[in-house]
């Protein structure tokens, strides 16, 4: 059912963990659903200088997620607003339909935790 | 890699010696049992045989035995068929909230042709209540079917109670015994079973055959036609191999000894597993749950990643998380027993049969503490 990539990504995710003294912290999801993820962001000069996600869910939510990190590292929080749920896909090789709202929750809460950000800033 | 597999509720390996049962009947006595020569009588030697191995074993005579295509056709041929056959009578039927599937749709679909389904609660582990049963029976009522072994929770109601109040009100009483057909006794006179679901496949027989236990004297007509095999019940040229197999199946499971293994290993299981922090039991202890059957959730993570991660360490296992359905809705079994969504989503099934070891116990219980630990960490529910 699963990529080989995607299980990759799930057996050992890079981006799972917190960052201490976050910038700002993003989550989506509801756990009726089954899948929660919290983004933590550190940004410098606009760009992400680091990222780290927590998130209850299954295979296909755990692999979004650090797909998701990976994708948004070092980019400008303009750019990773650009990161779609397609791009995510891309990444990991294949998504099972069923499972494409994974990849959606992905961006959602990296959004989510970029607006943060933003408010904090003002 | 070691490969365990703790998902004998989805369905078991072969035994080897229902595997040696069943060869001589694909290329020797292939006969079709209704023919006259040679090659059909001894076909129809071994269907007899068969059916009265599997009328003994749940207390019923051989006539009384159909045989299926498996669990599901039985349960939508004894529903279906039922309901259409005494609707003079009645329009309602009454079942459980945590019925499988198979009884679920048909009832669904029984609702579209008129006729009415009362869907009654379970109590915290999972067992109908039969006071609630008489209460729920009217004078329209035509059909009660109750899951006899819960495939999910183990609970495993009482027949015996339930089948004395179908029995006061004239009501026909049937039970889907897929899951705890010889893991806990079935006894047609002794429960006042009018008709029971039946299957190979969970007691290491094959795949695609299953019976249907038809008390006699039962009104019920054919759903299936064609040329009259199984008393006109069930039409279809009879899967001799398969039937074979599956009373061998039987013949093999119905040493109590195979109940007090399972029993001894599950127990082990349940006790260890619940001494990591923060994990819940789902359905009852003892001897009123399925002896394969154990169901965890663990607080603050999902069951399709610890299944993953059991999966990456050889060890086959099932979940009533809404991420591994394909309707993307947590398991409504373990909500009906009172469950949250959440604790639905973190739920973990590991159902043993004969054939699990010791050690192979011994290697789950060493692995799945890890794995809950660090899943835990990457948890945003999770407070350390």
């Amino acid at each position: 059912m699963y990529s080989e990539k995607i299980l990759k990504h799930f057996k050992n995710p890079k981006f799972a963990g917190e960052i201490k003294n976050p910038d700002a912290i993003g989550q989506e999801g509801n756990p009726r659903c089954g899948d929660v993820m919290k983004i933590f962001l550190k940004v410098k000069d606009n760009i992400i200088k680091d990222i780290k996600f927590k998130t209850y869910g299954c295979i296909a939510a755990i692999a979004s997620s650090d797909m998701m990190c990976e994708l948004a590292k070092g980019k400008t929080i303009d750019k990773a607003l650009k990161i779609k749920p397609d791009d995510i896909v891309k990444g990991l090789g294949h998504m099972p339909p069923i499972k494409y709202h994974c990849s959606i929750l992905g961006t959602q809460a990296l959004k989510k935790a970029i607006e943060n950000y933003r408010r904090s800033e003002k | 890699m070691k490969k365990v597999y703790l998902d004998n509720g989805a369905t078991t390996m072969l035994d080897p010696k229902v595997i040696g049962a069943m060869l001589p009947y694909f290329n020797i006595k292939y006969g079709n049992a209704s023919s006259t020569h040679l090659f059909g009588e001894e076909a129809k030697e071994a269907l007899e045989r068969s059916r009265s191995i599997i009328a003994k074993s749940i207390n019923a005579k051989p006539e009384e035995i159909v045989f299926t295509s498996g669990g599901t056709e039985s349960n939508n041929f004894a529903l279906k068929s039922i309901a259409f056959t005494n609707k003079n009578k009645g329009n309602h039927i009454i079942v459980s909230k945590t019925e499988h599937k198979c009884i679920m749709n048909t009832c669904k679909w029984l609702e579209k042709q008129g006729f009415n389904v009362t869907y009654l609660d379970v109590d915290k582990e999972g067992f109908v209540n039969p006071d609630e049963l008489d209460k729920a029976i009217t004078d329209k009522t035509i059909l009660v079917s109750i899951i006899h072994g819960n495939n999910e929770t183990g609970t495993i109601n009482d027949l015996k109670a339930l089948g004395s109040i179908c029995k006061k009100h004239n009501v026909y009483f049937h039970t889907d015994a897929c899951q705890s057909y010889t893991k806990t006794e079935l006894n047609t006179k002794k429960q006042n079973i009018d008709l029971i679901t039946l299957n190979a496949h969970k007691i290491h027989g094959p795949k695609g055959i299953g019976a249907l236990y038809i008390r006699k004297g039962t009104k019920i007509k054919p759903w299936q036609h064609g040329g009259d095999h199984e008393f006109g019940l069930r039409s279809g040229t009879e899967n001799i191999h398969g039937i074979v197999g599956f009373a061998e199946a039987v013949n093999i499971a119905m040493n109590k000894k195979h109940i007090a293994y399972m029993t001894k290993l599950r127990d082990k299981l349940i006790k260890s597993v619940l001494e990591i922090p923060e994990v819940r039991l789902n359905g009852p202890i003892g001897s009123k749950r399925l002896c394969n059957n154990a169901n965890f959730s663990f607080n603050g993570i999902e069951g399709e990643a610890i299944g993953g991660y059991l999966n990456n360490k050889g060890i086959a296992s099932s979940t009533g998380s809404a991420c591994s359905a394909k309707t993307l809705e947590p398991s409504y079994v373990l909500m009906a027993l009172g469950l949250s969504p959440e604790q639905a989503n973190s739920s973990l099934r590991l159902t043993l049969s004969r054939f699990t070891t010791q050690e192979e116990i011994d290697y789950v219980l060493e692995v799945l503490p890890g794995i809950v630990k660090s899943l835990r960490k990457i948890s945003p529910f999770w407070k350390e």
